[in-house]
């Protein structure tokens, strides 16, 4: 029932069978790791260690390890945390979304998209954590019933939202994540000797969850999946909407906007779209996936970024706007000290890395082109951290009494926590490479026919 | 070697009796009553303790025993054996007493919990930062726990032996007494007693900042060699030629009386002209300001002269002139000047104006300054010609405060027996044979007569916390008499004096004779001008340290210069145009921390190297400002190598300074000087007042369908009810408030708010609750852009500039208590919330320390423990010291690391308060509501009560027109609110 324009690329390189996907996709699993996988694996997993190094060191001295002060307290660690989370956003995007969209090309890069989007929630989960001056009792922040009266969570506080609202969508994402891993773990699972690996085949055995390829299986593994996408459609917008509130909330110029909502979605998906990109570019090499993900993913891709790395621009100039429009001098100032007071880098950073260099994918060439999208999507990655470095520190450095103005700077530590998030992140990516089946490979089998490079070429021949 | 050698244990081995045998097969001598106990089935099926419960307890009392072995903290808590009856614990006692350290004066209450002063009230009178600070330095771990000799640990029957013997044996020379200015009449006597038994005694008293000038004038002028008495509140005009009267000229009585001359209400106001040459306390609080170099001074006082005689004068003085000149009789003129033709000048021209027995009462002198340069030069040389014998130093440090103290040093040699009486053992006390450690204050019994029929009385409120022994006492020791305090209330009680109630009191009158004063006769000569080119120099004191007495504490070391917001150090203060001259800036570092350049200062013989330099607005161009009290060498660990001395300049008038490389580190807790054209302090001038008593202070209205409304009748938010019950309210006057910084000390005392060292604050993480925020006014204004038609980037980035000839306000700015808290809505755990009385309150032990709330304030007046301040070694002040952390206030909890902590508006005051008023059934008295900063503030710029008290002095301030809540279009709706400014200019 699926009508395709001639033009169209295939999804598939290189003459697929169904038998060659499922190898494909199950080498990395079943086969050793090569040389590159060790590498990455081993820097990721000593910055990881650095940056469990550096929290032990604030939890175990104090937050004032970090740069913070009495003006701007909170630097890196929110910084930091809404990144990962804006990072997060991609991956429901692109398996929810997507689907509800009947977007095809979503197949090949959905799986990895969600297992980053997981990962870098993790990322974010532990930055509210470990900024609290005392972490050891951050259970407080839940309304568990308890023994002290009538002591109750305050839900008038944004960082109370935030608590549900990440909860909530990482619970989802998980629950969404795991439900498209079962034919593939099944696929892993059959393939597997019992007498070779007795253990690795239990595990997966488990994993599958009992999963038999029976029609029943596969028509409600469908409705799931639409069921969910359903569910975490709206997380997607909701979670980066609240986290935004955290500023659009509060009462400090260059915080309190009520357009930051769509504005931090919008990033969100930005960032989320290009760290994907730097992922999968990475990927495709390291585990041979060059056949799944192929640069029609990533021209996708890139005019998603396009688009709303636009839609971003338009943002930071509506800011601009309503601060000169509003006439309230605290307001004014604070935008014109972020253009131009001591932190113009920053801003300056954030405007190149998000507005204009993004600018450059209405170029073919460069739409098309890995190396050009790799380094295009660092340089998102990086503008999408200095946004949130804007926004937090240089709102908060000079507010509404210039005696209590002042700047900040980090110490080895806030730098260290940020590397050991990326190691974190980085690895446990690598150790999913390498044990999940990393592209869907039972939902990329429905395309083969319709979309992979053997059936095309045949059908022109 | 075989052994044949065989021990037995008894006969009966020996013997080879069975029994032995059999013992050693049988463990239990007596049979088991395994039987006894297992056969009695009847009672073991009756018990209700199963097999498993036996398990049970055996597991439960292992468990309680292993735990019970586990050590837990010792307190240590010494119950009395026999209760004082006037100490009930959780209740404060209150002690009058007086606090003079040779320096500084005050009348205090001490306040005493279990027998532990914690805090210093003024009586009903005024006292300043050091005077606050004075109850840590009791609990100094630094002061000398014994006496010494020789710099060794000995007792003080050794020492009185040795010394007795040792001064009745000088016979080739004077005895010298060195002691600071001596205010108590029975020490004067016991110093006359002892002069008698050992003849040849020379009293000489020492300042550290020398009066002589204006002594040795009144000398010439009245035949008294002391100062008078100046009533700042008597006066329309004020012409001060450098003299910071509002810090640390001469005395600290000064600030109150000027405020109450200062009252727009009454509509009389005083006119405050200050010519000084380093931006002062007073400079700062001036209506008029003239900046020129400490050489023009003594031209300009003989211009004026000039000028009120009729004759020509300087162009620059014709305002005052003027204004002088039509309030005849009705003004004061002072000057710093340390010449004694200067003041003889200053003296003609108070005369010639009539202010001698208006506002000024030469006739009621003041006895606080009686230093003796040329005595102690006198004392110098006989000590270099070896005619002194002997040396007693008591309350003063002349190796380290002497602009010749390596002179003494070296003449001290000379001396054969040298004994101080120092609490320390300090750069002069380390030099001498003996040092026989006096009480702090706060342990000594004493009297004051500070001023001309004003009397007080000083009582120990704790016994001694180290082996020491009060100076008086070694007095009477040395001249075979005991006991001080019997002397001291005999003394008293002869001269007809209610000893009970004085001391009850802590103060007393006395009628005296009257004083045999000279005719005034104008013995000045008058100045010419003199052109200089060099750089001159201008010595001043810190508000913090002073002379430098208390360089130990660090209450003290921390509290921010109130004109350069910088703590941990002093600097050569210089103009910016000046500095730009000689290559000298000042810039942020990336944390927004204040950097400076380093200079060389030479003059004469003297030099000191690496000076680093703080640009201060309002400094006169071509010269240059140094603060003596810092450079301690023997201070203690918080005192030792803060700054550098600058002593050794006291009397240098010009200096050369060169650049040099490298760079230094302030701590400065305000790292930007201007409002950037914000409405904060807001100000009006004393003729605009009057015409509309809310001039200055119209807010904004904003567009509304009701037509245009100020923002507090435009809330979306449900009000707190705060008409029932109390409604605490602070009210400050930025009229009143000139910045003295003593309520941040009481504060820090009341809250035990921690000290956290420079390097710190240098990281902009002080945390005093409240802070004195400065502003200078800037050259640009909105107004001026306008006109100049500039951007917005380029009027912004030139109003971060402070004028070079400045204007300055103070504000404290302390938690607001908003009703409308923005800090209240963003924390998870509701840790911070309202009550019903107005206030904004902190629950320190739900903080898990999200820090939100501080980034929400808008004020910042948040502060986060950033580490664990108590018990820590890195930040090794007062609460990290056995001593040190006796001076907590037990009413208020000492903060953990990572948790939030601000201003409470004193809960633990208000709480007791209340409980009070509840006991004895009685409402409560507007004049009993105080916080710690409104107790002590000197000039009664902080006013605290409940406005919902009709007839309490915050409600009538609430209700005024000068009345303005600070950032009021955020509707935060504080608790705090402020007056405006009043200035009276043109």
């Amino acid at each position: 029932m699926h009508k395709e324009s001639e033009i169209r690329d295939p999804l598939i390189l290189g003459n697929k069978t169904y038998h060659d996907i499922t190898r494909d996709i199950a080498r990395p699993v079943e086969g050793k790791a090569n040389k590159y996988w060790w590498i990455l694996f081993g820097l990721s997993a000593m910055l990881f260690l650095w940056g469990v190094a550096c929290i032990a060191y604030t939890i175990g001295t104090g937050i004032g390890v970090w740069g913070s002060n009495k003006t701007v307290n909170w630097a890196w660690d929110i910084t930091n945390f809404v990144w990962w989370i804006g990072i997060g956003h991609a991956g429901t995007l692109i398996s929810a979304v997507l689907l509800l969209f009947r977007q095809k090309w979503r197949m090949g890069i959905n799986r990895s998209a969600e297992a980053m989007t997981i990962f870098a929630v993790v990322q974010a989960a532990l930055f509210p954590l470990i900024h609290m001056g005392r972490p050891w009792l951050a259970y407080w922040v839940f309304p568990i019933p308890n023994q002290y009266g009538s002591l109750w969570v305050n839900f008038n506080s944004p960082l109370l939202w935030d608590v549900f609202a990440i909860s909530t969508y990482f619970s989802v994402s998980v629950v969404f994540w795991y439900i498209g891993l079962i034919p593939d773990f099944a696929m892993i699972r059959d393939r597997m000797s019992s007498t070779i690996s007795p253990m690795k085949k239990r595990l997966y055995t488990i994993l599958s969850f009992g999963w038999s390829g029976r029609a029943k299986h596969w028509q409600r593994f469908e409705e799931v999946s639409l069921v969910l996408a359903g569910l975490a459609t709206p997380l997607v917008f909701s979670v980066h909407s609240i986290v935004s509130m955290d500023f659009a909330t509060s009462v400090i110029p260059g915080w309190h906007t009520t357009i930051f909502p769509p504005y931090f979605v919008l990033g969100a998906l930005f960032s989320g779209f290009a760290m994907v990109e730097t992922l999968l570019i990475i990927m495709r090499k390291v585990v041979n996936m060059e056949a799944y993900i192929t640069i029609k993913h990533i021209e996708y891709m890139n005019v998603i970024i396009l688009f709303t790395g636009s839609l971003v621009g338009t943002a930071y100039i509506t800011e601009l706007f309503m601060a000169w429009y509003s006439g309230v001098e605290f307001e004014q100032y604070a935008f014109l000290n972020r253009a131009t007071g001591p932190y113009w880098w920053a801003y300056l950073s954030m405007m190149s890395c998000n507005v204009m260099i993004p600018q450059l994918y209405w170029i073919r060439k460069i739409r098309t082109s890995f190396i050009a999208t790799f380094i295009l999507s660092i340089f998102v990655n990086i503008g999408m951290w200095f946004e949130r470095f804007v926004i937090i520190v240089t709102s908060l450095h000079r507010d509404f009494l210039p005696s209590a103005w002042t700047m900040f700077s980090p110490t080895f530590v806030d730098a260290g926590i940020f590397l050991g998030t990326i190691g974190f992140f980085f690895t446990l990516f690598l150790l999913y490479s390498r044990t999940f089946p990393v592209v869907a490979q039972a939902e990329l089998k429905t395309i083969l026919k319709s979309s992979g490079s053997e059936f095309k070429t045949r059908s022109h021949e | 070697m075989k052994t044949t050698k065989k021990y037995w244990k008894g006969l009966a081995q020996l013997n080879n009796d069975p029994i032995v045998e059999n013992l050693a097969q049988n463990e239990f001598v007596e049979q088991l009553p395994v039987d006894e106990f297992l056969g009695d089935q009847e009672n073991l099926s009756s018990t209700s303790s199963s097999r498993r419960d036996f398990l049970k307890f055996l597991g439960f009392s292992t468990a309680a025993a292993t735990l019970a072995a586990c050590e837990t903290p010792i307190v240590k808590s010494i119950p009395y054996l026999v209760k004082p009856d006037e100490i009930i614990p959780g209740v404060a006692n209150y002690y009058a007493s007086t606090i003079y350290d040779g320096r500084d004066y005050a009348s205090v209450l001490v306040k005493t919990r279990e027998g532990r002063p914690i805090k210093i009230e003024n009586n009903a009178t005024y006292s300043n930062s050091r005077v606050q600070a004075s109850v840590l330095s009791l609990y100094d771990s630094a002061r000398l726990k014994y006496p010494l000799k020789d710099s060794k640990k000995t007792n003080w029957r050794t020492v009185d032996l040795e010394i007795k013997e040792k001064l009745e044996a000088v016979n080739d020379g004077k005895i010298a007494l060195l002691t600071s200015t001596i205010i108590s009449p029975s020490t004067e006597d016991l110093i006359k007693d002892f002069s008698k038994k050992y003849n040849n005694v020379e009293h000489v008293m020492l300042d550290s900042t020398p009066y002589d000038g204006v002594l040795n004038a009144n000398m010439d002028s009245f035949g008294i060699r002391l100062a008078p008495t100046y009533s700042f509140d008597k006066a329309n005009v004020i012409v001060s030629f450098g003299a910071d009267f509002l810090a640390n000229w001469m005395e600290n009585e000064y600030a109150t009386d000027y405020v109450k001359g200062r009252n727009p209400k009454s509509g009389r106001m005083s006119k405050h002209y200050q010519i000084e040459t380093n931006l002062s306390l007073s400079g700062a609080n001036a209506d008029n300001r003239m900046q020129i170099k400490p050489s023009e001074q003594g031209f300009l006082i003989s211009s004026l002269y000039d000028g009120i005689q009729g004759k020509t004068f300087d162009k620059r003085l014709s305002s005052i002139v003027k204004v002088l000149q039509s309030n005849l009789s009705k003004s004061i003129v002072i000057s710093n000047s340390n010449d004694k033709n200067v003041q003889l000048i200053i003296n003609a021209i108070n005369q010639k104006l009539g202010n001698y027995n208006s506002t000024i009462a030469i006739n009621k002198p003041t006895n606080l300054k009686q230093g003796n340069t040329n005595k102690l030069d006198n004392l110098l040389s006989d000590m270099k010609a070896g005619n002194i014998g002997a040396i007693i130093t008591y309350n003063v440090n002349p190796s380290y405060s002497l602009a010749k103290a390596t002179e003494f040093n070296e003449a001290l040699k000379n001396v054969k027996l040298k004994i101080s009486t120092s609490l320390y053992n300090d750069e002069t006390a380390s030099l001498m044979d003996y040092v026989c450690p006096d009480h702090h204050n706060l342990e000594s019994w004493g009297d004051a007569n500070p001023k001309y029929g004003k009397y007080s009385l000083m009582q120990p409120t704790i016994s001694p916390l180290f082996n020491t022994r009060q100076f008086q006492e070694s007095l009477l020791v040395w001249t075979s008499r005991s006991d001080y305090l019997s002397y001291l209330k005999e003394f008293w009680i002869n001269k007809g004096v209610n000893w009970n109630k004085s001391l009850h009191d802590g103060f007393f009158d006395l009628k005296e004779n009257k004083l045999k004063l000279k005719r005034f006769v104008d013995q000045s000569q008058s100045i010419k001008s003199k052109k200089s080119n060099t750089i001159e120099l201008e010595i001043y004191e810190t508000i913090a340290l002073g002379d430098g007495c208390q360089s130990n504490n660090p209450w003290l070391q921390e509290l921010p210069d109130p004109i350069t917001r910088a703590c941990w150090d002093n600097y050569l203060t210089i103009s910016a145009t000046t500095a730009k001259e000689l290559g000298l800036s000042n810039w942020n570092v990336s944390n927004g921390a204040l950097n400076g350049s380093l200079v060389d200062i030479t003059a004469d013989n003297l030099v000191i190297r690496d000076v680093p330099v703080m640009i201060s607005p309002g400094q006169a161009l071509s010269t240059v400002g140094m603060a003596v009290g810092y450079g301690r060498t023997k201070a203690g660990k918080a005192g030792n190598n803060v700054g550098f001395n600058a002593f050794p300049f006291l009397n240098t008038k010009s200096v050369t300074i060169t650049k040099v490389e490298g760079k230094y580190e302030f701590a400065s807790i305000q790292l930007h000087h201007t409002m950037m054209g914000r409405d904060i302090v807001k100000e009006t001038t004393l003729a605009e007042y009057i015409k509309d008593p809310s001039s200055g202070n119209h807010r904004e209205t904003y567009a509304t369908y009701k037509g245009k409304l100020p923002s507090d009748q435009v809330s979306l938010y449900e009000e707190h009810d705060l008409e029932t019950g109390h409604f605490w309210n602070l009210s400050i006057d930025l009229s009143s408030c000139i910045g003295c910084g003593e309520c941040v000390i009481s504060c820090q005392a009341e809250n035990n708010v921690p000290v956290v060292g420079k390097e710190e604050v240098r990281k902009s993480r002080d945390m005093h609750w409240m802070r004195i925020d400065r502003y200078f006014s800037s050259d640009m204004t909105k107004e001026l852009s306008k006109k100049e038609k500039l951007s917005a980037i380029d009027m912004f980035s030139e109003m971060e500039d402070p004028s070079e000839k400045p204007e300055v306000v103070f504000q404290p700015v302390m938690c607001q208590h908003c009703n409308h808290a923005p800090c209240e809505t963003v924390c998870p755990v509701a840790a911070t919330t309202h009550s019903n009385e107005g206030l904004n309150q902190m629950t320190y032990n739900r903080c898990v320390g999200t820090r939100y709330c501080a980034n929400n304030c808008p004020y910042k007046v948040r502060r986060f423990n950033w580490f664990q301040y108590s018990d820590n070694d890195k930040f090794d002040f007062n609460m990290n010291d056995d001593y040190g952390k006796m001076v907590l206030n037990p009413d208020v909890v000492v903060r953990s690391r990572g948790v939030i902590e601000k201003c409470s508006m004193c809960i633990q005051k208000i709480q007791e308060l209340k409980l009070n008023a509840k006991k004895s059934g009685q409402p409560i008295k507007d004049a009993d509501a105080q916080t710690a900063c409104a107790s002590s503030c000197s000039t009664n710029a902080i006013v605290f009560g409940d406005s919902n008290n009709k007839d309490s002095e915050v409600w009538r301030l609430r209700n005024d027109e000068r009345a303005y809540d600070l950032l009021d279009h955020l509707n935060v709706k504080p608790s705090v609110f402020y007056q405006t400014k009043i200035r009276n200019k043109a």
